[in-house]
């Protein structure tokens, strides 16, 4: 434990990726199993000790900690567990101190009720960096930096394999991994995740900055504005899979069931419904079924899902990532025409005589709901991640409007100490301020210490964490759309907004107006 | 009479030489002949009473003595006598071992007046051991950069090389200008400190497998950028939070703190048992609310005029 905590700490303190990347890789290398699986799994967020949440460690400072000593320590530190790691009286020393694996084993095979004492049990064999990498191992969110493809990545450096045959035998694998280190280390065959329906990564698009490219040698899509989605079924099982590779079957168990072929195909999630060229549904309709675990009945009556396919990468069990956009192209033709198609398409190539005739296409599209173009070389194999040169997503410009600062915010991690969470608000027709929308990006650190100082010292009120400011400042907010909203009191909600510009020069009242909003409507 | 006074005042009694309690200006000066000696070092000419360890002297009817506090050289509690009341002022201390100044020295009394820089149970200082072998692990890991140690240049740089000596680390450390003056005061005091360089104006290439102490000022400027790949350190108390260290861009945090952690402020309160504590110069809320659950007689002194971030 006391390795993995200093490997913790040293990700905590170190601001180079490659750095980063040469610590777990080290890490990695010297540890025996399983402790290096548990800490791989750990890092790549794929470890789920369902025992302990953390309510639970809240649960066990309460009943060690007087309460009000407690929240001045969490207020200073900033960090529940951090806190209590800090505060826990020091009984470590000698060689008492648990493994990573003895770790996970007493916390999986206890109950929930019981969590707690065996928690406490082995926060006394630890040192203070001991005892938050613990907490922090227990409760899952380890907050050091590190996405799971940085992860992966040290794994490759660390056994000199390439990280996309990491990715390609990862989600067939479950933590601790024995069977990953067995193979990096050159002892065995890649592992064949053959016959689990497993997650392939996705091939990803190089935004298109500016200049064109030749439409006899890219072939146009729409790109939809829905959640990326892949579908693997072995027959057997189907499962689904989103960007990052977490499955989602059971947010929408329909489509899984109604997949009656074999293979792994890329397309896009959408409800059906009247906007986006007649049968998809805003964005916001599918956010309804996002992150549910279960859907009931009803649910999946009101926001009916289909999926819109792009891509095939097996056909059956035949691996057809290997051959050109085109070939696959008439594949996945083949392949959909014989799925249900009240719940599966076919993404439609644009046909498009060139260059400038695609681009007036891509420019009426705002009114159907599009996000953009996809522009992908016929001769390009599927490959993992995002390869230069082969494809393109082209999209709409953003909109933009005027917006008026009425509440801020601190934000998290390196940003806790900053006011940078923003709520905004345009003008109604008897001149009211109500807020639209809640920004958090988009603008540099110096215009970030600029709008924290400003926050500071035109504070009206506090509620809580938040203020209110001075009506006086307009924020020129960027979003990719604008919808109708029943939870908001202005009655329209946008879609990815963050901060353009800052416009110090325009005065407050000269900001948009709610309805200048609505008419952007999609 | 005023003790630490954050304005000149007619008659000042200083607990010890740090900026927030000794300043310049003031009419009469008592303080330890260490104290004095610092004050005149960072402001020229003062001139002032030097009262030694446990000597004492009267004014208006008081008793005044001035006993080790164990924070940096010279640093002192001041213990007033009246009428058989005894009041003791902590200045700034800590009770661990500091081989750079006399050990802290209880003083029985009726109120304690106690600093509370690190009254908040999340800090327990570790040992120093394990904070220089920290250091000097580092250090071997990166032969071919540096280590650049942020260090307070009064007391905290001078106990961070006395330390490194005590590990058995012979090797010349390179000191910033700024510190120079202070670690030959400390010499001149009877502590050793080894062989010192100044690493201002050296090349990159002479500065490879250094240690290298400097004011935390210093840390982000353009002094900075001409060490051969620096790696940033701190020695500093606020260094166990970590979002605190990170804010500050450190990479190798060390817990080292000149200052009584919350064990060591509790501890003194259950040893000295006074009838009264006042609570000034940090976390006055925690320590009040821990003196109340131990049934314990504190109020807040909230003064003015004092930044407790620096000297950590
Ligand atoms: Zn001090
Ligand atoms: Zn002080």
């Amino acid at each position: 434990m006391q390795a993995f905590a200093a490997l913790i700490d040293g990700l905590i303190y170190t601001r180079s990726r490659d750095l980063k990347i040469r610590l777990i890789a080290d890490y990695l290398r010297i540890t025996p199993d399983p402790d290096r699986g548990w800490a791989l799994a750990a890092l790549a967020g794929t470890l789920n000790i369902a025992t302990v949440k953390s309510a639970a460690i809240r649960a066990m400072a309460e009943e060690r900690f007087d309460p009000m000593l407690f929240r001045m320590s969490r207020d200073y530190v900033g960090d529940t567990a951090e806190t209590v790691a800090l505060m826990w009286p020091d009984k470590s020393g000698g060689d008492a101190a648990p493994t990573v694996s003895e770790v996970i084993d007493l916390l999986n095979s206890t109950s929930r009720a019981r969590a707690p004492a065996v928690l406490a049990e082995l926060m006394d064999r630890l040192d203070a960096n001991g005892r938050y990498a613990l907490l922090k191992l227990a409760t899952g969110g380890m907050r050091v930096g590190i996405s799971a493809r940085l992860a992966k990545t040290a794994f490759g450096q660390a056994f000199g394999v390439s990280v996309d045959d990491v990715e390609e035998v990862w989600h067939a694998l479950r933590p601790p991994y024995t069977e990953l280190f067995v193979w990096g280390e050159g002892r065995t065959e890649r592992p064949d995740p053959a016959d689990s329906a497993f997650f392939r990564p996705f091939m990803l698009a190089h935004p298109l900055e500016d200049g064109s490219v030749h439409l006899d040698e890219f072939a146009a899509e729409w790109k939809w504005d829905g959640i990326r989605i892949q579908i693997a079924s072995t027959g057997g099982e189907t499962r689904l899979f989103s960007r990052g590779g977490d499955e989602v079957t059971g947010s929408f168990p329909e489509i899984a069931a109604a997949f009656n072929n074999i293979g792994v195909v890329d397309g896009e999630l959408l409800v059906r419904g009247d906007v986006q060229g007649g049968e998809a549904a805003s964005f916001n309709a599918l956010q309804q079924r996002l992150g549910r675990k279960n859907v009931t009945a009803a649910m999946q009556a009101e926001y009916p899902v289909f999926v819109r396919l792009y891509d095939i990468l097996f056909d059956g069990s035949e691996d057809l990532r290997g051959q050109p956009w085109t070939a696959r192209r008439d594949r996945l033709e083949l392949f959909t025409a014989k799925l249900d198609p009240a719940r599966f398409d076919l993404s439609a190539v644009i046909a498009a005589r060139d260059f400038e005739h695609l681009a007036e296409i891509r420019a009426a599209a705002r009114e159907a709901a599009i996000e953009g173009v996809m522009l992908k070389r016929r001769d390009s194999l599927y490959l993992a991640g995002r390869k230069v040169g082969l494809w393109y997503k082209w999209k709409r410009e953003p909109l933009v409007a005027d917006c008026v600062m009425m509440y801020a915010q601190r934000g998290s991690g390196k940003r806790s100490s900053y006011y940078s969470d923003y709520t905004f608000g345009c003008w109604t027709e008897d001149g009211n301020l109500l807020p639209v929308g809640k920004a958090y990006s988009g603008f540099s650190d110096e215009e970030l210490k600029w709008l924290d100082r400003f926050v500071r010292n035109n504070t009206v009120a506090r509620f809580g964490p938040v203020r209110e400011v001075e009506k006086s400042l307009v924020l020129e907010v960027a979003f990719d759309a604008v919808h109708e909203s029943k939870r908001h009191k202005s009655g329209v909600a946008m879609r990815f907004p963050r901060i353009s510009r800052l416009r110090r020069d325009k005065p407050a009242e000269e900001a948009d107006t709610i309805s200048a909003l609505r008419a952007m409507f999609d | 009479m005023w003790i630490d006074p954050s304005r000149p005042a007619e008659r000042a009694l200083v607990t010890h030489g740090h900026a927030d309690h000794a300043r310049s200006g003031h009419g009469a000066v008592w303080a330890t002949p260490e104290t004095l000696a610092i004050m005149a070092l960072r402001y020229g000419t003062e001139m002032g009473t030097p009262v030694p360890y446990g000597d004492g002297f009267e004014h208006g009817g008081v008793k005044i003595s001035f006993h080790p506090a164990g924070h940096v050289l010279g640093s002192a509690q001041i213990l007033l006598e009246h009428a058989g009341e005894r009041v003791v002022v902590t200045g700034d201390y800590k009770r661990r071992f500091d081989p750079t100044c006399t050990p802290f020295e209880p003083v029985a009394c009726d109120v304690l007046i106690t600093e509370a820089t690190f009254g908040l149970p999340v800090f327990t200082h570790p040992p120093i051991e394990d904070e220089i072998a920290k250091l000097l692990a580092a250090r071997d890991a990166n032969v071919d950069g540096c280590i650049v140690v942020g260090a307070y240049a009064l007391g905290k740089a001078q106990r961070v090389i006395a330390e490194l000596r005590r590990a058995g680390y012979d090797a010349p450390i390179y000191i910033h200008g700024a510190m120079q003056k202070m670690c030959d005061l400390y010499a001149a005091h009877n502590v050793p400190l080894g062989d010192l360089i100044m690493a201002t104006g050296l090349a990159k290439s002479e500065l490879k497998g250094a240690i290298v102490i400097a004011p935390p000022s210093a840390m982000n400027d353009r002094w900075a950028q001409r060490l051969p790949e620096p790696i940033t350190a701190m020695a500093s108390g606020w260094m166990r939070v970590r979002q605190r260290a990170r804010q500050r861009n450190v990479e190798l945090p060390l817990v080292i703190s000149d200052h009584a952690d919350w064990t060591e402020l509790t501890d003194t309160l259950l040893e000295l048992r006074p009838s009264e504590t006042w609570i000034t110069h940090g976390r006055t809320d925690a320590l009040g609310r821990w003196c109340e659950l131990h049934q314990l007689k504190a109020r807040a002194l909230d003064l003015i005029g004092r930044e407790d971030e620096d000297e950590g």
